[in-house]
């Protein structure tokens, strides 16, 4: 499953990695490929970022293409939609998505509407990379899951990757898109792939499956969901660190559900979406983030709007609960196998 | 009720109660105007600084002036950019359109063609000197007061009527307010209703150019209004950082719709003083005065291209009109401000220097309004074939979905199939789409 939409890629030899070097190689290869695109954020220039996502690129490509910035997001953020602007494809490193929002002006007003208020004279082919979600005891402002303030903007796109070989590939893709991007990177999964049991002893990706990622370039379609796994039982639409939780709590419960990776959640893979949902009759909808006004909630729409008549079930919604995300009550707050599984059985068991 | 317990002011001793100090201007509508509280340096009083000088040396000067134009109109000190007649004239030629040009959008506004416009009288020669100084192709990011460099760069007077009535001709696809204006070949970014935002905008695109190894520099401009938004700050603390070559601009016209300056700090110091604070170079000039502003931006242009560092420049004007069509000045400040505003007004005041120096006369200066007059009515007019906002003659339907990304996503290919179909319902007779004339909107 996991090869078919990737592009430009055939004997390429594949070789295992952590999301992080997955995403630093995705770095390394558009900076050779493109002289236009820079990086810069706080903290990646010499030390090469926090979690290391940038390490060793100023060295290899000098301190004009990558550089520590300020501490202020709506420097980077505006400073990046100039460098657009000019004709450059900035990257900036917001280093937790919680420091976003003193960005928000600059990527809502700005960065997201350059191509529709100039008539399409000034774009922003800008990537803003950036670390979300919890899991790993960050409290509440390393933790959250803001995507869907995101995904309610016209004129942004959001990724979120879930595995290595897809976080290098749909970063590329990002990078060359012309659209600004808003990249989060599920940084429970930086690592290693995540059940949803924190007290298992932690997993790393060289023997998962999408842990294997082909060297050099190739970029996979943003728009483009992936299956994880089909069946028959009910849709999974979930992303992010979510997607290895909903396959460990499926395959532990021996349900046969199709697993949907979304990959972008806009532009949504709405095909994708709706012939799952058409032949299975079920849908549990899953996120980490906070659950009112969440992106579950547009999805959740979305299938009863496009799918009423093929549902069996009422569509199930398993989320983050609505309060910041709390430090020692992290897993309880985290939208585990308990929950999950609850909703499972309320779809297993609803009459058609 | 009696409440027992001791009051917060006994428990307070001796100590005097905390006052919150709310800024009131000096002037309300009605009253008597004087500015003689108002520091204006004689002309000619600040030396000019090396353009490679070390930043602290402009410090002091902060708090005083640069002026150039003197109580006879002559140009005076060690600021006078020496100009010849001929570019002082065209200066003047393209300040006075830029007048005329304002006087007659307003009056589009007020006759119904457009819902909005925003006049800069009062402080055209801030945008139109600037624009002189700059290189051609230098970037500008303009905030909604600088249409004098638009203007100055030959933007065409009929593409800005035709923003303004956001009808079929306008570039911008009748997508922006009227006078937020795009025009990417002149240099000049697309203008932003979120103020401030250009500011780190041009600073990035300065940072782009020396990462580049070109030799355009960048320039922003803001009001002494939104110099308080923390773009003003993330611009500011950029510039300083990366040494970008960038000139930023504080346009201090004193009122920010009907907020005085003093609500962004002018009653504790003056904004190009806030240069000392980031470390870079500031210089504060008589914004009515065209030579002193030729002749700082030329200054700050220079150190910028030469690797010097950004420059802060704060240009002291006033806004003589309302903010914007939507305000009544007369609700919240003394008519009698504009009268008595110490700096005079740009245009007469080059127009006297040109006198002065025998290159003008009062009849030549008719002569140039009229035809300055004449060539906006005749853009006007032009612009008026294309259509004027809500009659006829805007864009199709379809073009409100485009460009929102590169291509069109699911969604709003769905929504535009739903644009199209209560077009229908709306107009049936229209079903056919295109009238023939490029009219394929209604007129409603």
């Amino acid at each position: 499953m996991i090869e078919e939409d990737v592009v430009s890629l055939k004997e390429s030899p594949s070789r295992a990695m952590t999301m992080i070097e997955a995403i630093n190689d995705a770095l390394d290869v558009m900076m050779g490929h493109d002289p236009d695109v820079v990086i810069f954020g706080e903290d990646v220039g010499y030390f090469g970022g926090v979690f290391r996502a940038t390490a060793g690129l100023q060295a290899k490509y000098g301190k004009t293409r990558v550089f520590d910035t300020p501490i202020n997001e709506c420097g980077i953020i505006g400073a990046a939609v100039g460098m657009a602007a000019y004709g450059l494809r900035p990257v900036p490193e917001i280093q937790f998505a919680d420091y976003i929002y003193p960005g928000l002006d600059q990527l809502i007003s700005e960065a997201a509407r350059l191509r529709y208020r100039s008539a399409g004279e000034f774009t922003a082919p800008i990537t803003v990379r950036s670390p979300f979600g919890g899991g790993i005891f960050g409290g509440q402002t390393h933790s959250q899951s803001p995507e869907a303030l995101f995904t309610h903007v016209s004129g942004l796109k959001t990724v979120i990757p879930s595995t290595p070989h897809d976080a290098k590939g749909l970063l590329i893709a990002a990078i060359e898109d012309n659209d600004p991007v808003i990249f989060f990177e599920p940084k429970r999964i930086y690592n290693g792939p995540f059940d949803g049991y924190y007290d298992h002893p932690s997993k790393t990706w060289k023997n998962h499956p999408g842990g294997q990622v082909p060297e050099g370039y190739y970029s996979i379609p943003l728009g483009k969901a992936r299956t994880v796994r089909e069946g028959q039982a009910m849709t999974v639409l979930v992303y992010g660190t979510m997607v290895h939780v909903a396959e460990a709590v499926l395959a532990e419960k021996g349900v046969d559900a199709e697993i949907i990776d979304l990959r972008t959640l806009w532009p949504l893979d709405i095909e994708a979406v709706e012939k799952s949902v058409q032949k299975t009759g079920k849908c549990l909808v899953i996120h980490e983030a906070t659950r009112t006004s969440g992106f579950g909630a547009e999805l959740v729409s979305l299938v009863q709007e496009r799918c009423f008549y093929h549902l069996e079930a009422p569509v199930e919604r398993v989320t983050g609960f609505d309060t910041p995300y709390p430090h020692s009550l992290e897993w309880a707050y985290f939208p585990g196998p308990v929950r999950i599984g609850e909703a499972v059985d309320r779809l297993l068991n609803s009459e058609a | 009720m009696v409440d027992e317990r001791p009051s917060r002011a006994a428990l307070r001793g001796n100590l005097p109660p905390l006052a919150l100090h709310v800024p009131e201007p000096r002037f309300r509508p009605g009253d008597r105007v004087d500015y003689s509280w108002l520091d204006i340096p004689e002309a000619g009083a600040l030396p000019r600084f090396d353009e490679a000088c070390e930043a602290r040396e402009t410090w002091p000067a902060t708090l005083g002036m640069i002026r150039v134009l003197d109580e006879e109109h002559r140009a005076v000190g060690g600021w006078d950019p020496r100009l010849e007649p001929e570019t002082l004239r065209r200066m003047l030629h393209t300040m006075a359109l830029t007048r005329a040009f304002d006087d007659r959008m307003y009056r589009g506004q007020r006759q119904g063609k457009t819902s909005f416009y925003m006049k800069c009288t009062g402080e055209e020669a801030i945008s139109v000197a600037c624009a002189y100084a700059l290189a051609g192709d230098d970037m500008v990011f303009p905030s909604y007061r600088q249409q004098g460099i638009l203007i100055a760069r030959g933007f065409p007077l009929v593409e800005m009527v035709n923003q303004i009535y956001s009808n079929r001709a306008d570039r911008l696809k009748g997508r922006q307010l009227p006078i937020m204006y795009s025009a990417r070949d002149y240099g000049f970014f697309t203008i932003s209703g979120n103020l401030a935002t250009q500011l780190p905008q041009a600073v990035g695109w300065a940072m782009a150019s020396a990462i580049k190894g070109d030799t355009r520099i960048a320039t922003g401009f803001v009001g002494e209004g939104s110099s308080a938004e923390g773009d003003f700050h993330a611009a500011m603390t950029f510039a300083a950082v990366y040494n970008a070559p960038v000139v930023l601009n504080v346009v201090n016209n004193q009122w920010a719709i009907s907020s005085f300056s003093g609500f962004a700090g002018a009653e504790r110091s003056t904004f190009a003083a806030r240069a000392a604070g980031y470390g870079i170079a500031g210089l504060r000039v008589d914004g009515n005065d065209a030579l002193a502003v030729y002749a700082a931006t030329r200054w700050a242009a220079n150190r910028a291209r030469a690797n010097q560092g950004p420059t802060l420049i704060e240009h002291f004007t006033y806004r003589a009109e309302g903010h914007s069509t939507s305000d009544d000045p007369a609700a919240y400040r003394s008519a009698h401000e504009r009268e008595e505003w110490p700096l005079g007004d740009p245009v007469m005041r080059l127009a006297r220097h040109l006198i002065q120096l025998g290159e003008w006369d009062d009849a030549r200066h008719a002569a140039m309004d009229r035809e300055v007059a004449e060539e906006v009515k005749a853009a006007a007019k032009e612009a008026e074939k294309n259509g004027v906002l809500g009659h006829g003659f805007h864009h199709p339907f379809h073009t409100m979905f485009e460009d929102v990304f590169e291509e069109l996503p699911w969604n709003l290919r769905e929504q535009a199939e739903q644009a199209i179909r209560e077009r229908v319902t709306k107009w049936p007779e229209r079903a056919g789409g295109n009238d023939g004339k490029g009219n394929t909107g209604g007129a409603a």
